[in-house]
């Protein structure tokens, strides 16, 4: 396949960025987006040009480092996938291809494509935990039965990545998904549930303090989420937080401060 | 040569860890506020050490070269995590998953370690469900299990083929919880590039930050490397694209003694190579070979048509195929270990049965336990002589629900659908089950410095088994580490902090920036990735599934030619004060081409076959790997010399005084 490249480049997070255009040839269907751009990178250095920078670690769709907005798209055409499962198959011969990094405040640019997510990193801090200590002599797994049901919405809550793409496809550069994903699973088991509104609150509170902006329903971020994490999850954080809002007053918003 | 001394505690095996604990110093709470602890790399055991270390009360600084704790490797383990639980009431229990796994690493690990492994296992579930991870659970609201290569029992948890994400996901809410009360100190996007030894103890590192590019000094009591396995060395494995030796590689040469680099797990179940611009292997997880049959042709001229496309695997009738696990090793079939999985799919491809393109695939055939599944669930729901076709769905939907998501992946990656053709497999770089030496509190041959899960060599011998990685990560971090290391610190409760402004961080810091000024300077013609698959492809030839003396020999040669080619002509772009991948990845794989290096050195002096080092020369009559008890019964760890090739080797012999060595048998 032959293909042009459109690439956002920019040296650093102040620096002023531009669209490049890069020529690429020989590339194979059965090459994924990454493998495309390390051909790139491969030409680019042995002509002594800098290579293109983006994140990217496991390359199987589980560690949530690969990002890159393809298209307009985060993490490119087709559902359910992230960047490095994306395949060339999915691209047609001699088609431009239009490759910029995660667009959001939240996320300052720190190279080219790669930005800088450690806002979900601290919104994790803020409430994202049961506060449970290791225990050599916890009580045994199996003595607090848990519904299948709660279970398996728990898991598909829990199957988020953290890659950010829900954030970079709002148009309010919503972090809602993610925060609600997070608050979501632990909300559902029992082990979680005896934190489960000041959780709320506080990850929100730090999620407004990161500048990410607010939630109008728009359901883009669960259209291009690699994972499928669903919009209940929204409204349950939703839930969750006005009840604790309301019941402020009983239960307080102390933070855990064992030390 | 020396004899090294694991420190092993007295008494019967069952009761020695037990004992162990009680004798082991403490540090009273008010004087861990001033032991400041260092921990390298946040996957299940990095993460679970910092936060189990942090609750305790200790200081500590967490390093990873992600832009995140939570996207160490760990992530993307899949298939489960073993416990001696019994919750099935199939008659596991501590001494059998000890048995198992000992047998399965094909008797060189030690014996205690792996009991005490097998013992702390049933912890780590019900720590990781107070957590909140949401293991599988069946309708009754219990925990389900499931049954895993090398075992005849069901003892794996699990969450769908998800696993190591909820798992590492656990350990991290638990580090990040410790982050927002400031008892950890998080350092994302750092890599470790020098230990520093002072007075001959570890008291702290050299880090390069990769954003700024800034080398920064940091100072601790203890330093613990939790920087996970170097089955990049091989260029194409499952493991994530920065993973690297670069940490244990450093400690290394600081003193740390390497043993067994030669073992590496080569997993059954990866999508086969497609082509020359392969970045890495994915794995399809083990689990399924709970329900798929492994097959290639029985005749050579159905192989041929299918390495030409002429024909497809369901073109092949019944009577022609050759399930051969299932012929080989009839009682343990699809679920041999891993290992002997790996060697009989090579046989059969290189006898020339492989059925892709390539010639060096084997399929995974799902066909028989949909048609199964498909009339239980009939069955279920009252339909009395279903049609085939209906089985077929009722089956699908049974599959879908337990592996859908690893079908998925693989129609992602071929382009083809494992629901209508057969998958196509072959084995693929995994795992490294040797690493650096450490003694029974986990303490390398440099005081003060631990390490910890798959960085370590400790507890899986020549062999690891399935879901056994994150159940051995958790329990370093979680239940052993705690205990141990508080041995160590006792001595340093007065020391105060330990400052960074000493000759020996002078002296490591100086050596940082010379070796990265030195790869900054080459300013040759082609990019790192070409030495490194350079590397790659010499390891697997040589150093891969089969290996012989002289191929052992000639790769050698080969690897120090890459390395002086290496050395001419690479070319890092841009500069060393900034974000440059190009850099750390340069860095990488120059520890990657003196490792290599000595992975073939201890391959070569084992000339017996174990687990998953097999050497030609020595094997069964059936092909099987033949041990040499009388001359290898013994841990090899290797002493750094100050340059690669000259390591010296040690020895920890390996006593048995539970298990009886025998030859393995899965048939």
């Amino acid at each position: 396949m032959k293909l042009t490249l459109k690439i956002w480049r920019q040296a650093g997070p102040d620096a002023k960025g531009a669209m490049v255009d890069y020529p690429i040839d020989g590339i194979s269907e059965d090459m994924s987006f990454l493998e495309m751009l390390d051909v790139l990178n491969d030409q680019l250095i042995r002509e002594g040009q800098e290579p293109v920078a983006f994140d990217h670690d496991c390359r199987e769709g589980i560690c949530g480092m690969c990002s890159l907005y393809i298209n307009g798209r985060p993490h490119g055409p087709g559902r359910h996938i992230t960047t490095c499962q994306l395949h060339m198959r999915r691209f047609k011969d001699g088609e431009t291809i239009y490759v910029e990094p995660w667009r959001a405040k939240a996320f300052p640019i720190v190279k080219d494509l790669v930005v800088d997510r450690s806002a979900f990193d601290r919104i994790q801090a803020a409430g994202g935990f049961i506060s449970v200590n290791t225990g050599g002599n916890l009580v045994d797994a199996n003595s607090i039965p848990v519904p299948k049901a709660a279970a398996d919405k728990a898991f598909d809550a829990a199957t988020c990545i953290g890659c950010g793409a829900c954030v970079a496809a709002c148009p309010n550069s919503s972090a809602m998904l993610f925060v609600s994903a997070k608050v979501s699973q632990y909300a559902l088991l029992p082990q979680g549930r005896a934190e489960a509104r000041t959780r709320a609150l506080n990850m929100v509170e730090q999620m407004d303090a990161e500048g990410f902006g607010t939630c109008t329903n728009i359901g883009a971020c669960h259209i291009e989420c690699p994972k499928d994490i669903s919009l209940e999850n929204i409204a349950r954080l939703n839930r969750e937080y006005l009840a604790a809002e309301i019941c402020r007053e009983d239960e307080g918003t102390e933070k855990d401060s064992t030390y | 040569m020396s004899t090294l001394d694991p420190k092993v505690p007295d008494g019967p095996l069952e009761k020695k860890w037990d004992l162990h604990k009680e004798h082991l110093r403490l540090v009273n709470p008010a004087n861990k506020r001033r032991i400041d602890v260092i921990v390298v790399g946040t996957g299940l055991a990095g993460a679970s050490a910092a936060a189990s270390l942090a609750e305790m009360g200790y200081n500590v600084k967490s390093f990873c070269y992600q832009d995140s704790a939570r996207r160490a490797h760990s992530i993307a383990a899949q298939g489960g995590i073993n416990a001696a639980k019994n919750y099935p009431n199939d008659g596991d229990s501590v001494y059998r998953l000890f048995y198992d796994t000992l047998k399965g690493g094909d008797y060189r690990s030690r014996e205690s370690n792996t009991w005490r492994l097998a013992e702390v296992s049933a912890n780590i579930i019900d720590q990781c469900v107070a957590q909140g991870v949401p293991f599988a659970r069946e309708y009754g609201g219990l925990l389900d299990n499931r049954s895993f290569g090398g075992a005849l029992v069901s003892r794996t948890f699990y969450a769908r083929g998800q696993t190591g994400q909820q798992l590492l996901l656990g350990a991290y809410s638990a580090l990040m919880r410790q982050v927002g009360k400031g008892k950890v100190q998080m350092f994302d996007r750092h890599e470790m590039l020098d230990l520093v030894v002072v007075d001959g103890k570890a008291r702290g590192i050299i880090a390069r930050n990769l954003v700024t590019g800034k080398i920064e000094r940091h100072g601790a009591h203890a330093v613990l490397l939790c920087s996970g396995g170097y089955g990049n060395v091989f260029f194409l494995s499952t493991n994530a694209m920065g993973s690297n030796v670069t940490a244990a590689w450093k400690a290394h040469k600081r003193g740390a003694f390497m043993a067994n680099p030669c073992y590496t797990q080569i997993h059954p179940t990866c999508i086969p190579v497609s082509g020359t611009h392969q970045s890495k292997l994915t794995l399809m997880s083990e689990s399924l070979r709970n329900d798929g049959r492994i097959w290639v042709p029985k005749k050579l001229e159905d192989a041929k048509a299918l390495q030409e496309g002429r024909k497809k695997g369901r073109d092949i009738p019944e009577e022609d195929r050759d399930y051969y696990l299932e012929r080989r090793y009839p009682s343990f079939g699809n679920l041999v270990p891993r290992d002997v999985a790996s060697r009989a799919a090579k046989e059969r491809c290189d006898a020339g049965f492989g059925v892709n393109r390539t010639g060096e695939a084997v399929f995974l055939d799902f066909a028989s336990a949909i048609e199964r599944y498909g009339k239980m669930e009939a069955n279920v729901h009252h339909i009395h002589n279903p049609g085939k076709e209906q089985v077929r769905e009722l089956g699908m939907k049974v599959v879908s629900a337990k592996y859908g998501n690893l079908f998925d992946m693989y129609e992602n990656i071929t382009g083809d659908n494992p629901y209508e053709h057969p998958m196509m497999i072959y084995p693929a770089v995994h795992y490294t089950m040797g690493g650096l030496w450490v003694d029974y509190n986990l303490m390398s041959t440099i005081p003060g410095m631990y390490v910890l899960g798959e960085a370590n060599f400790s507890d899986h011998g020549a062999n690891r088994l399935g879901a056994s990685a994150l159940m051995q990560g958790l329990a370093d971090g979680y239940f052993i580490i705690p205990y141990t290391i508080a041995d160590h610190l006792a001595h340093d409760i007065r020391t105060g902090p330990i400052p960074t402004n000493t000759p020996e961080f002078d002296e490591a810091e100086k050596h940082v920036r010379g070796r990265i000024e030195q790869l900054m300077n080459v300013k040759g013609t082609l990019p790192v990735d070409h030495f490194h698959r350079e590397l790659g492809r010499v390891m697997w030839n040589h150093c891969g599934m089969a290996r012989n003396e002289a191929g052992l020999k000639e790769g050698i040669e080969k690897i120090r030619k890459i390395r002086e080619d290496f050395w001419k002509n690479v070319r890092v772009p841009g500069k060393a004060e900034e974000f440059n991948q190009e850099l750390e990845k340069a860095g990488r794989v120059a520890d990657f081409l003196e490792l290599g290096e000595l992975m073939c050195v201890d391959a070569l002096h084992r000339s017996e076959s174990c687990g998953g080092h097999f050497r030609e020369e020595s094997q069964t009559a059936e092909g099987e790997a033949l041990r040499k008890d009388d001359e290898f019964a013994y841990v090899a760890a290797w002493e750094w010399k100050g340059e690669p090739g000259k390591d010296v080797m040690h020895k920890e012999p390996l006593a048995f005084e539970v298990l009886k060595l025998s030859q393995r048998s899965y048939k």
